[in-house]
């Protein structure tokens, strides 16, 4: 029996996990997937949200602020990348003005620090790309970008180290409640390259099924919270995947703009957005476009297009010669419209942590706090003695001064050992993403910690060499290293067996 | 008259060069243009009468700094006879090391060729 | 950060450019030079090119990429000249005694700058991904580009698709049909998107044509289908505008996609030095020494303009090498003014772009691409805009590079201060 079983191991659970983990309780984090981000979490626009957005009054507008405020101490405090690099929301005609008075409106309800309106001159000091037709913006300093891949590392792996244990792997399908003792039972199927972890210890393969009861059950599925809310309540919830379609520019591209430059925003979201990203590539996008599938996250011509030709609006001399790769994310958009964070009316110790779409990363801090006050109220438990919310992420030798590169060199030569020569990243990093605590398993999972293979040339030259060091850090074969899903493996086995006499 | 023009692409050099191959009745070379070669010349009357093909692949090394060794036939085999020496390269397995030029397997499938490394693979 | 020692030449890149270059540097003259190499073994790109076909014009005998590669690395070893693996330059910058501080990074000496006096680049090219062709459908693994697939082959022994579906005609691309085929797998198609394909003819008729693979010239991939590993991807045919035409798509059921869909010629250290690029073929833009704009810093091979035979690229590299040698020695000869060489009318570019007739040879090679297919055309070559040469060609592609050679004691004569490339058609 555990006391919390959260299901997702995307950023809104791992966050959840993390704040849990500061009392002394057992929690069991079930991901569908071989490694964290693996689903909304990984796919979209890297953005801590300065909050100016969302309705005044609602859970959104709440979190959004909060975790805007919380983000840079603890991008700090998890060594996660952050930088406060302020927003714009452009106008490019009157009405859009009359958008930005609303927004700033808002934005001084919901709490937001140093929002102001400002002119088109002001806008192009501020920014010399953006178009010609801009006739005023809304700034807000306080906007920020992070790297969404390792905040959400960043918060698993502090859950982590401080005992919160996680399943890879494991889809759960069954949850029944147990009317006499109120505990819940959780069924579990797994998939290929399942396993459990446990800090301090050697991950362990799963069965092919497995059953686990949980005292309370915590919600965080993304765009699959509604099916999961639906097996134990009856009151029924309804999210619709809505994909977003981004390109990735290369490195070459990253000064274009220093803001994060947003159009104003439509009923469908914010609008195609142009920003920096930490690592310095730049990124437009995202469209906004519902559909049916959970896992279609595919990307259509139609889309990228229109992606472009929006932030064609925003700046006219975009650099699209230089896009190295697109994506799509799905939003997980609730009916309600809003976030959705509480105790299930008819199943009580579940709890929902849903329709969690944008601004849920920049929430997601503030969803872990106020889902484990939630918990904490209704299950009191003693702070755990050792509680340690810091963590020391993998160096990154491309962003380390000459000095500290040296001393990194010195402590391990493997940091001046590159392989991923377009992005810079060495042995060092590479083996460091696979051997820390809860690291890296698939080639998607080294790439989300350490950027090995996200640059130019998309892993062309140093996949090969990647593969090798996951199978000697991990035992792996070669034919069961995977891209990310279970079935996304690389290899068919050897050569020289084709034909044969 | 009954000669038969065939329309070639050389492939013994990256040229490429267009070939004409003129042949009579009786399927005999009777005239070649179109080359800018002595060996485009002898390229195009094999190829119409009885085309031939060097074979590049890889033979497993056991022992070695690396998995596979490059090989290649050390002279043109009968192109129908490509797939017979596929077959007879994946049968051959090698104990590291192996250098440069080591013959590797003799008339590779009989069809007149042997069987050379084309890289050193050291023990390791 | 200290400087660790002080060359002559740094050679940068161990494949055949770079062999070539270090060779021909020691060869005429320069003692001290070394070569710098990221890959753990020398050779480069040729390693993995097990096919043959190289070395007719070199060695005048048909060897293959690995064999090919080992004749030069003894030339090097006989000529001792010292080379470091495993290693990368992370950094390139020009010093205020006009020497080139190349720093540089590996396992057993960690971090390191070494003072050079000349330079020569030759880190090659590497493939356009998925990402940049902007192919849309899911991303699930099984896509790789021809060379990534090429390595699993043929260094790593491993098959990393049975059913393929490749994407452009780039040289790599129709090796690999054939290699594939020939491993078992089952090539089901190659689809081209310009009317033309990207590579040699003599690859489409031994590497296609012997196999029975089609190709189809004017196509595209649209979808890619498949979550975790590939499914299926479909093909659809493209018009004039090289767009998609509504109707024509195909689906074909496979696991894997290779792409050979171009190369771009790695130029990040060039950029960093502050070397001039073409917009037209990334690399760097050269004299007639293959001299890059920053003084004693020559490039040559695949990372100055992407070649089709690797015989052109030693040729092209003993070149950098010997004039590289002649700069350290300080033999430098007067080198006149510089005159540009304009490519127009179908003439997509040219190496070396600029002219100093003092430092000419006395044939000077211009290599060049054209910009479409040319049947019975003419290469014109204007001198200030009259008429100097002209060259008949039956056919032209841009799959396959073209050279025209100048006689320097012509251009001693008539001076131009422009030398004008072109094609003329007959309409």
């Amino acid at each position: 029996m555990v006391d919390v079983l959260i299901i997702g191991a995307g950023v809104t659970g791992a966050a959840i996990a993390r704040e849990l983990a500061r009392d002394e309780r057992t929690i069991l984090v079930v991901e569908k997937e071989l490694d964290v981000c693996e689903g909304t979490s990984k796919a979209n626009s890297g953005i801590a949200h300065a909050g100016f957005d969302a309705k005044p009054g609602t859970l959104k507008a709440q979190m959004n602020v909060r975790g805007s405020r919380m983000m840079e101490q603890l991008s700090k405090e998890l060594d996660f990348p952050y930088r406060k690099n302020g927003s714009l929301v452009l106008a490019f005609h009157e009405e859009d003005l009359k958008t930005l008075e609303e927004l700033l409106e808002r934005g001084r309800r919901n709490g937001v620090e140093d929002l102001r309106i400002i002119t088109a001159e002001e806008v192009r000091a501020l920014e010399p790309n953006v178009s010609e037709q801009v006739c005023g913006a809304l700034y807000a300093p306080t906007g920020a970008i992070i790297d969404p891949f390792l905040m959400n590392v960043a918060f698993a792996e502090n859950a982590f180290v401080n005992g919160a244990d996680f399943l890879f792997g494991a889809k759960v399908s069954h949850i029944t409640r147990n009317q006499e003792t109120g505990s819940y039972t959780v069924r579990i199927r797994t998939v290929k390259g399942a396993r459990k972890e446990h800090y301090g210890q050697n991950a362990a393969a799963l069965p092919a099924e497995l059953t686990i009861e949980a005292r309370t059950v915590v919600n965080a599925a993304g765009v699959y919270a509604d099916e999961i809310h639906n097996l134990v309540s009856a009151r029924k919830i309804h999210i619709t995947p809505r994909r977003g379609q981004y390109l990735l520019m290369d490195k070459a591209a990253g000064g274009f703009v220093s803001a994060t430059v947003f159009q104003c925003p439509t009923a469908m979201g914010k609008g195609v957005l142009v920003t920096p990203t930490v690592h310095g590539n730049l990124l437009v996008g995202p469209d906004s476009e519902n559909i049916e599938e959970k896992e279609g996250t595919n990307t259509t011509a139609a889309s990228l297009s229109y992606v472009l030709s929006r932030a064609g609006l925003t700046a006219d001399r975009l650099p699209a010669r230089q896009v190295i790769t697109s994506f799509a994310g799905l939003r997980a958009h609730g009916d309600v419209g809003d976030f959705l964070l509480e105790e299930a009316e008819d199943a009580p110790d579940f709890y929902d942590a849903a329709c969690i779409e944008s601004p849920g990363l920049t929430s997601a801090p503030a969803i872990g706090e106020y889902m484990a006050q939630l918990i904490r109220e209704k299950h009191p438990a003693p702070a755990r003695p050792h509680f340690d919310g810091t963590r020391r992420g993998t160096p990154c030798v491309s962003m380390a001064s000459l000095e500290e590169r040296q001393k990194l060199i010195e402590q391990d030569p493997a940091y001046a050992n590159v392989v991923c020569r377009c992005e810079l990243v060495t042995e060092g990093e590479i083996v460091d993403a696979i051997t820390r605590p809860l690291g890296a398993r698939t080639l998607d999972g080294i790439k989300r910690r350490v950027r090995a293979g996200m640059g130019r040339c998309q892993a062309g030259f140093c996949m090969p060499r990647q593969m090798e060091l996951l199978e000697e850090q991990t035992g792996l074969a070669p034919e069961e290293i995977v891209k990310s899903g279970a079935d996304a493996f690389i290899l068919f086995g050897e050569s020289g067996k084709g034909v044969s006499v | 008259m009954a000669n038969q023009i065939r329309e070639l692409t050389c492939i013994r050099c990256p040229m490429g060069c267009q070939i004409q191959v003129t042949l009579n009745e009786e399927k005999e070379v009777v005239n070649i243009t179109g080359n800018t070669c002595p060996r485009g010349a002898e390229y195009a009357a094999a190829e119409v009468t009885h085309p031939m093909r060097t074979v590049t692949s890889t033979v497993k090394v056991i022992g070695g700094e690396l998995p596979v060794v490059s090989v290649k036939t050390a002279g043109d085999i009968p192109k129908d006879g490509i797939m017979a020496c596929m077959a007879a390269i994946n049968q051959v397995q090698v104990k590291a090391p192996v250098h440069i030029g080591d013959v590797l397997l003799e008339n590779a499938a009989g069809l007149g060729a042997d069987l050379v490394a084309t890289r050193d693979v050291e023990a390791i | 950060m200290n400087t660790r020692m002080t060359r002559q030449i740094v050679v940068i890149g161990g494949g055949p450019a770079g062999l070539a270059a270090a060779a021909a540097a020691k060869k005429n003259g320069a003692e001290d030079v070394l070569i710098l190499e990221r890959d753990r073994v020398l050779g480069g790109i040729l390693n993995q090119c097990i096919h043959n076909g190289f070395g007719l014009h070199t060695f005048q005998e048909e060897l293959t990429g690995p064999e090919y590669a080992a004749r030069f690395i003894r030339i090097v070893e006989e000529q001792q000249i010292p080379y470091l693996l495993s290693t990368i330059v992370v950094d390139l910058a020009r010093l205020e005694n006009g020497r080139i501080a190349v720093s540089v990074m590996n396992r057993s000496e960690g971090l390191f700058v070494i003072e050079a006096e000349a330079v020569i680049l030759a880190m090659g090219c590497r493939e356009r991904p998925r990402g940049a062709l902007n192919i849309p459908g899911y991303r699930p693994a099984g896509i790789f580009t021809a060379g990534t697939a090429q390595r699993f082959v043929n260094i790593e022994g491993k098959m990393p698709g049975r059913e393929v579906v490749i994407l452009g005609s780039g040289d790599i691309g129709l090796i690999m049909a054939r290699r594939m085929t020939l491993e078992g797998a089952k090539v089901k198609v190659v689809a081209e998107l310009m009317p033309y394909s990207g590579g040699l003819k003599r690859n489409i008729v031994q590497c296609l044509n012997d196999y029975g693979i089609p190709l189809k010239l004017s196509h595209t991939v649209v979808d890619i289908k498949g979550k975790d590993r590939v499914e299926a991807v479909t093909i659809a045919e493209v018009g004039p505008d090289r767009r998609p035409i509504p109707g024509t798509e195909e689906e074909y059921t496979c696991d894997t996609l290779l792409l050979s869909c171009g190369l771009i010629p790695e130029n990040e250290l060039t950029g960093k030095l502050g070397a001039d690029l073409s917009p037209v073929t990334s690399g760097p833009v050269v004299n007639e020494s293959l001299e890059t704009s920053i003084p004693g810093v020559y490039a040559c091979g695949n990372v100055l303009h992407v070649h089709d035979l690797v015989d052109y690229v030693s040729e092209e590299a003993s070149e950098a090498g010997a004039r590289a040698a002649e700069y350290v020695s300080g033999k430098d000869c007067a080198a006149g003014e510089p005159c540009a060489i304009r490519a127009v009318d179908g003439v997509r570019y040219t190496v070396p772009a600029v002219l100093r007739i003092g430092k000419m040879r006395e044939r000077q090679v211009i290599r060049f691409r054209v910009g479409e297919v040319f049947r019975d055309a003419e290469v014109v070559i204007e001198l200030d805009g009259k008429s100097y040469r002209s060259v008949r060609k039956k056919i032209m592609a841009p799959g396959e590079m073209e050279q025209v050679i100048l006689p320097k004691k012509d251009l001693e004569e008539i001076k131009p201060s422009v030398i004008t490339i072109r094609i003329r058609t007959n309409m």
